[in-house]
């Protein structure tokens, strides 16, 4: 479903990624790992879009349909979804209303379905009135983004350290609720959490260095 | 009626004359040009320059762009009915001449207010039926001597709405004088005069978040309130100007021993807009002065209020949130002034703003002067910038860069739209949508 080719990426005039291919299928839950500086990150932003980030080299393929160019929002509608590791703050907008918006339904099902979500990664229902990540702590950013990848229902879901500053018990309840979502979806998981590498170790591992992928398989 | 010319005593004769006024309402007007004649331009009101004041339509009676529905532009048609407008707002907001008068809601409205002994007129009218009560304020809270285009307004107005609401009378809806005055709300030279009496209370909202399509290119109105000892007003205004027009709005209040009062202001819309609700406030008088706007590419918008503590224990309370997008400019202009004597007078001043682009700029102008030690007085800003991260991270999330813009936008102001009423702030948020998509307006 999504391929990655040979692809080079460089963010203010310094290389980053440096010939990464791999490919993530339905189905399939990926863990990208490595050490901090490694590319990690811009692995997973790049493949979202990220307007700093210049591809100069490679290609990155959704569906059989080459998406190297497309802005962010495209390919947010064509099925690929991305957790934050440090989202931003947005004064004044309410979660429960952005994420109707986006998800482009604002009936009462919907608002349901949303509040069964926040239950499941840990939220009161109270922040569907709180501001986008703003007063939020770590840990609740972080289910925040989770219940989104959950709410939105994309096909690709890239989760760039979803369990970095997070309890132990906050990273099983992720890790179930992830391995759920590979029931419908396939996900690519950055991450060097320890706990996370093991209670995923059956799935397919790659290891990055200083921009290249070094280990890939199981 | 349709008047355009230079601006003489004999075009201010014939105004005064076609409205059948008062004499002292005439020599009113020909003083007020006077001054106007005699009076400096401001140097600090940007375009006006541009404004060719002999070419200007001075004096309009209502204008009708189509007799049908059908018959107006499908762009701003298919406009007002995306908005889900009440139909008889959309049909009007587009020109067409509707009676409201007959519409029953609003009739009940009206029979509710005159049942409370609430005056509420076109102010021509208000002229000519209480003219007594009318002189006693007219041009005594926002004289004609304030500035040459205060000079000019009280030469040349028309339309505007005259509202009194008699002692102890506490009106618990909002009013809108959209509906029960209708097309004098939008005149070019409005002038409108609002006086509670003491003990009372109201709510009044002029214009309508929806953008207007009117011919003018300069519009000069003033509001004049006058709020009796232990009354209180809130006065709320949402007007979305056309692009083309630049806006100068003047609006004072006195508020009594005791007092309260409240603006709230959104301007949108206009090439260049200068807005600051002013407020004079006797002992232990209340205000409360909310300001918001956007500037848009190529914009210029001034906001910011003046509030003067004359009675010891007045307090007041003032906030300003504006943005500026493309290489629109906001500007916050404020005067406090706390006399010697206003004794524990208090009052605290935020303006925020928030800058979309590189190109977006903003200025703040507070001026404060304290004459009185035992006052306590507290000046926030701050400015903050629409990030890089926070536009990658809306895009990331389906919405392009100008839904991205209007979701911030909204969410900036939502505080201070949560103080419109809830009709308007859902139709204030569509609008703020179309505008940053800019197809309309």
């Amino acid at each position: 479903m999504l391929r990655v080719e040979d692809l080079h990426a460089w963010i203010e005039g310094k290389e980053i990624v440096k010939g990464v291919d791999l490919e993530v299928n339905k189905r399939e839950i990926v863990v990208v790992t490595g050490p901090n500086g490694s590319g990690k990150s811009t692995l997973a932003r790049t493949i979202m879009g990220d307007p700093k980030v210049e591809v100069k080299e490679g290609s990155i393929i959704f569906k059989g349909e080459d998406i190297t160019d497309l802005p962010p929002e495209e390919r947010f509608e064509r099925g690929i979804f991305l957790t934050f590791q440090v989202p931003p703050e947005f004064e004044g907008v309410k979660i429960g209303e952005f994420l109707m918006k986006v998800k482009g339904r604002e009936d009462l099902e919907t608002l349901k379905e949303l509040k069964e979500i926040f239950r499941r990664v840990g939220l009161k229902e109270e922040f569907l009135f709180r501001e986008l990540h703003r007063g939020l702590s770590g840990g609740e950013r972080k289910r925040l983004e989770l219940a989104q990848a959950l709410f939105l229902g994309k096909d690709m879901i890239i989760l760039d350290e979803i369990d970095s500053g997070v309890d132990i018990e906050s990273v099983e309840m992720m890790i179930s609720i992830i391995k759920d979502l590979k029931k419908r979806a396939g996900i690519l998981y950055i991450t060097h959490n320890p706990l996370t590498l093991k209670l995923l170790e059956d799935e397919r591992i790659i290891r990055m260095k200083e921009g290249r992928v070094v280990e890939n398989g199981r | 009626m349709r008047t355009v010319g230079k601006v003489e005593r004999s075009l201010v004769e014939e105004i005064s004359r076609k409205k059948g006024e008062p004499e002292w309402m005439r020599q009113l007007r020909l003083q007020s040009l006077e001054l106007f004649e005699k009076m400096r331009d401001p140097v600090w009101i940007k375009g006006i320059d541009e404004v060719d004041l002999d070419k200007l339509v001075l004096y309009e009676d209502v204008e009708v762009r189509a007799d049908k529905w059908e018959e107006l532009p499908d762009e701003i048609r298919r406009f007002y009915e995306e908005l889900n407008l009440p139909e008889m707002e959309k049909k009007f907001l587009a020109g067409l001449s509707t009676s409201f008068d007959s519409e029953i809601v609003y009739s009940r409205a009206k029979e509710m207010l005159e049942e409370r002994g609430v005056i509420m007129l076109p102010m021509e009218e208000a002229v000519r039926r209480y003219p007594e009560m009318v002189r006693k304020y007219f041009g005594r809270v926002f004289p004609p001597a304030t500035h040459k285009y205060a000079a000019l307004h009280y030469a040349l107005w028309s339309g505007g709405v005259f509202v009194y609401v008699p002692k102890n009378v506490k009106i618990e809806f909002p009013v809108e004088a959209f509906f029960l005055i209708s097309s004098e709300m939008f005149a070019q030279f409005e002038h409108s005069l609002i006086v509670v009496d003491e003990g009372a209370s109201i709510h009044f909202i002029e214009g309508c978040s929806s953008p207007q399509f009117r011919k003018f290119s300069f519009h000069d109105g003033v509001v004049e309130a006058y709020v009796h000892k232990n009354a209180h007003l809130k006065f709320t205004t949402v007007q979305n100007w056309s692009r083309d027009i630049i806006n100068f709005n003047n609006k004072r209040a006195i508020v009594e021993e005791n007092g309260s009062v409240e603006w709230v202001e959104g301007a949108f819309g206009s090439k260049a807009s200068f807005v600051y609700p002013s407020v004079t406030l006797q002992k232990n008088a209340r205000a409360r002065v909310t300001n918001f706007s956007i500037s848009h590419q190529g914009e210029w918008k001034e906001s910011g209020s003046k509030v003067f503590h004359l009675g010891e224990g007045s307090r007041s309370t003032v906030i300003s949130k504006t943005i500026s997008t493309g290489d629109g400019v906001s500007v916050y202009r404020g005067l406090l002034r706390i006399n010697k004597g206003a004794k524990h007078a208090f009052s605290a001043i935020s303006c925020d703003s928030l800058l979309m682009d590189e190109e977006s700029k903003t200025f703040t102008y507070p001026h404060n002067q304290i004459e009185e030690e035992t006052a306590r007085v507290s000046y926030e800003a701050t400015t903050s910038f629409l990030t890089e991260e926070q536009m990658f991270y809306m895009n990331s999330r389906g919405l392009d860069e100008d839904a991205a813009k209007a979701m911030i936008a909204l969410g900036f102001l939502s505080d201070v739209v949560a103080e419109l009423p809830p009709e308007y702030s859902a139709v204030f948020r569509k609008v703020l949508e179309y505008d940053f998509r800019g197809s309309v307006g």
